[in-house]
Parts: C-alpha cells; sequence; structure tokens
C-alpha cells in the first residue's frame, strides 16, 4: 500500500467548531505545498462537509462528535468528514465508498443548498457513503508547479 | 473567527458591513440582522463584503433568504466590496446572475 500519513481530528458536532476544523485543514495544506487558491478550496469544501455532518448530528438531536480524517498522500490530499463518532479506519472506509450518483439518499443533502455543489466544484474527487452515517470522502491532488512563467495564480474571475 | 456586523442607516439606505468569517457558526447572527432589514417596504440594503475573509454555501443560504424577502416586501439587495475568493463562489452556483453584486468595486484580498 501506498505510504501516507494520517491525521485525525474529532470535534464535537457543533457549527462552532467547524472554524477550528478550517485552521487544521490550511495548516496541513499548507504544509504539503498547496497554493493559497487551493488551501481556500479546501478550507470551503471541508467546512461545508463538516457544517454537513453537524446539520445531521442537530437534526438527529445528538450530542455527536464529526471526525475529519486527513490522508497526505505525496500527490494528493484525502479527506474524509465522517457524521458518527467512531474512528475510522482510510482502507476500510475506501473499501465501501462509491461514487455519489450512484446513491440514492443523497437527495436529501442536495436539499441542504449549495453544501455538496461546491464540494464538488472545489475537489477533484468526492466519494459519499451512506452505510454508516455519512462519509465523505474528498480527494485533491497537489498540481507541481511545473513553470513558473505561465502558471495560472493569478485569478481570472475579474 | 468570528463575524462582526455593523449596520448604518442613511435615510432610505442601510448598509450593513461585514468582518470577519461567514459559516454555520456565525451565519445566524447575520441572518437575524439582514432578515427584519430586508422586510421594511422599499429600504434598500447594502451589505458591504469588503472585510469577509471566509464564506460558505451557509452565506449564500442567507443571502437567498435575503433576495426572496426582498421580492415579497419591495426592498433592494447590493452586495458590494466582495473579494475574489467570496465573488468566485457566486460565480461557482450562479448566484451572481439573481443577486445584485457591484463588481465594479471589488476589495482585495
Amino acid at each position: 500500500m501506498e505510504p501516507f500519513d494520517f491525521i485525525e481530528i474529532k470535534v464535537p458536532a457543533k457549527s462552532d467548531y467547524i472554524g477550528v476544523i478550517r485552521l487544521s485543514t490550511s495548516g496541513i495544506a499548507n504544509r504539503m505545498g498547496f497554493s493559497i487558491e487551493e488551501i481556500e478550496d479546501l478550507k470551503v469544501a471541508i467546512s461545508e462537509a463538516v457544517t454537513n455532518a453537524t446539520t445531521h448530528a442537530y437534526e438527529r438531536q445528538e450530542e455527536g462528535e464529526v471526525t475529519v480524517g486527513f490522508g497526505l498522500y505525496h500527490d494528493r490530499l484525502e479527506v474524509m468528514v465522517a457524521d458518527h463518532g467512531g474512528s475510522f479506519d482510510l482502507s476500510k472506509v475506501k473499501a465501501v465508498i462509491g461514487p455519489y450518483e450512484s446513491t440514492e439518499p443523497i437527495e436529501n443533502l442536495r436539499e441542504g443548498g449549495f453544501g455538496l455543489f461546491l464540494i464538488e466544484a472545489l475537489m477533484d474527487k468526492v466519494e459519499i457513503n451512506n452505510d454508516y452515517g455519512v462519509i465523505v470522502l474528498m480527494t485533491k491532488y497537489l498540481h507541481e508547479n511545473e513553470v513558473g512563467l505561465d502558471d495560472n495564480q493569478i485569478s481570472t474571475t475579474q | 473567527m468570528n463575524l462582526t456586523l455593523d449596520v448604518v442607516n442613511k435615510g432610505s439606505t442601510s448598509i450593513v458591513s461585514l468582518e470577519g468569517e461567514v459559516d454555520a457558526y456565525t451565519a445566524p447572527e447575520l441572518k437575524e440582522t439582514l432578515l427584519p432589514l430586508m422586510r421594511k417596504n422599499g429600504l434598500e440594503v447594502e451589505v458591504n463584503l469588503e472585510k469577509v475573509s471566509y464564506m460558505d454555501s451557509t452565506g449564500l443560504g442567507i443571502f437567498i433568504s435575503a433576495l426572496k424577502a426582498s421580492k415579497e416586501y419591495n426592498s433592494k439587495l447590493r452586495l458590494v466590496k466582495l473579494n475574489d475568493r467570496v465573488y468566485r463562489l457566486f460565480e461557482i452556483t450562479g448566484l451572481n446572475k439573481v443577486i445584485n453584486i457591484d463588481s465594479t468595486v471589488r476589495g482585495g484580498f
């Protein structure tokens, strides 16, 4: 199996701690060498997943935990967000996860607004599993700065 | 990781200036400030996002509610001085086509 570092953070399923996850995300992504733009994308995508997870806990009137797992690979960052308290095994979770299109209960998530849409837009790959609570697995690849001259770091949204 | 709101009333215009982060934690405060303003008939509400360092779909949701309220109560909503990051979210979701955003004065990051 491909080598990776794994960082797991567990917070109470309350919106109070989304900012804490965001700061951790920023630190990890910076450590890996993602660009500022990419770090901002990661912050939004992961916050969206954590927001969904805290909302689920709130709807079930649970005082649960949200677990966020970061898999740091040489070429990518894999982030898992689970709305149940238990720890998870990266390879086990990946074994049961599938493409989100094929999973029926996702309709419920979509009604929540633009959260999942933004996750999809900002990450390179998104998979969702609903077997044990909701687990979102997101991947963002590291793009090496091959050429300095024509890199597109300058925003084109103007 | 907090949000500060400042409301200034000038005749038929209310300027709401935001500073900080808009996420699921801070969003309720924004909603409680913004929606009552939107329910005032004829009021023009300008939301200044120049000092918003972070926003996600929770913020988008509030602006959608505000837009709906503006149609219902005949008030007006305008977002100004969005930085590139924040504007990008409106662009990705297509909300920049339905919400009045002043893109001529775009704030820096």
